[in-house]
């Protein structure tokens, strides 16, 4: 396996989902190649400060013109309203 | 073919209504109906996460979701009095996002089919640059081992907003996934079942678009050691 395969297999290893002999052999590569050591290592970070990501919603400018929005429509249906 | 997404999309907003309202959907309608602002503000904190995603599934850009996110409450405010209640609020919720979404996806001349690979799905993940051409000494391995990023790597607001653009930048179809399984912590089965795409796709897609957050992130921590350099 060559440096320019092991890349594109990298989240299939790591959701385990190689076949056995592509595993070792991926496994194998990896202990002699600092390159693909420090690629499969700089990988996984990437995917755990994708998991620190805050979820996604809305920008805070346009949430809160949707809560004003709301709040008109109360106050104009509701002439009780303060 | 078919688009029945519908039921996997619910099965994820599920919970919702509870932890809102306390009691479901008839309480919540009367609640938004009688101004209550503090359930429409929790309505939309946690239910404008998964419209942004349905949407992007058919626009082509993080902004035109939020705006199909946003055209969507306002529909919801204006439409309050008229909802009937013969579905749950949230049902009706999701149709509009759903119509909004496609009418403007249509407008701009991007459907985002997610059975099938796109073009931008296929070909290398890392430039074939950084790697050795069949005349050098070992064809097909690094030219030059990937540079060190610092010891400790965190969250900062710099790097939050290199994997932000970074996502923003990805196909819609990369996006949702990466999005899907590593930022919200879904399941791959749990992705592929709620898009409909087979397991090996779920994974080209991810990989893809990790690959391509790897690589900002790889340029914003060269530039910053550079800069500290000099």
């Amino acid at each position: 396996m060559d440096c320019n395969e092991l890349v594109e297999l990298v989240t299939a290893y790591l959701d385990g989902s190689l076949h056995a002999d592509r595993r070792s052999a991926f496994v194998e590569h990896l202990d002699e190649c600092p390159g693909c050591e420090r690629y499969l290592e700089q990988f996984r970070l990437t995917i755990a400060l994708l998991g620190e990501m805050p979820d996604e919603t809305l920008a805070a400018p346009a949430r809160q013109r949707l809560l004003d929005e709301f709040t008109d429509r109360s106050r104009r249906t509701d002439p009780e309203a303060p | 073919m078919a688009r029945r997404r519908a039921a996997p999309y619910l099965r994820l907003m599920s919970g919702t209504t509870e932890r809102v309202g306390g009691s479901g959907d008839r309480d919540l309608v009367t609640s938004l109906r009688a101004g209550d602002e503090q359930t429409f503000a929790t309505l939309v904190d946690e239910w404008s996460g998964w419209m942004l995603r349905l949407a992007q599934e058919h626009v082509p850009t993080r902004g035109a979701a939020e705006d199909v996110v946003q055209e969507t409450w306002l529909a919801v405010i204006k439409g309050l009095d008229g909802f009937r209640g013969d579905a749950a609020l949230r049902t009706w919720v999701y149709r509009i996002v759903l119509n909004q979404a496609k009418r403007r996806g249509v407008r701009d001349r991007r459907t985002v089919p997610f059975a099938s690979l796109a073009p931008d799905d296929s070909g290398p993940t890392v430039d074939p640059a950084r790697f050795q051409g069949p005349e050098g000494e070992y064809p097909g391995h690094w030219q030059e081992v990937p540079e060190a990023w610092p010891e400790q790597v965190a969250l900062s607001r710099e790097v939050h907003d290199v994997v932000a653009e970074a996502l923003a930048t990805l196909p819609a179809r990369q996006r949702v996934v990466v999005t899907l399984r590593d930022v919200e912590g879904h399941t791959a089965d749990e992705v592929r079942a709620l898009l409909g795409i087979t397991s090996g796709n779920q994974r080209v897609l991810l990989h893809r678009g990790r690959a391509v957050v790897r690589a900002h992130l790889e340029r914003y921590f060269a530039a910053s050691a550079a800069q500290g350099v000099s």
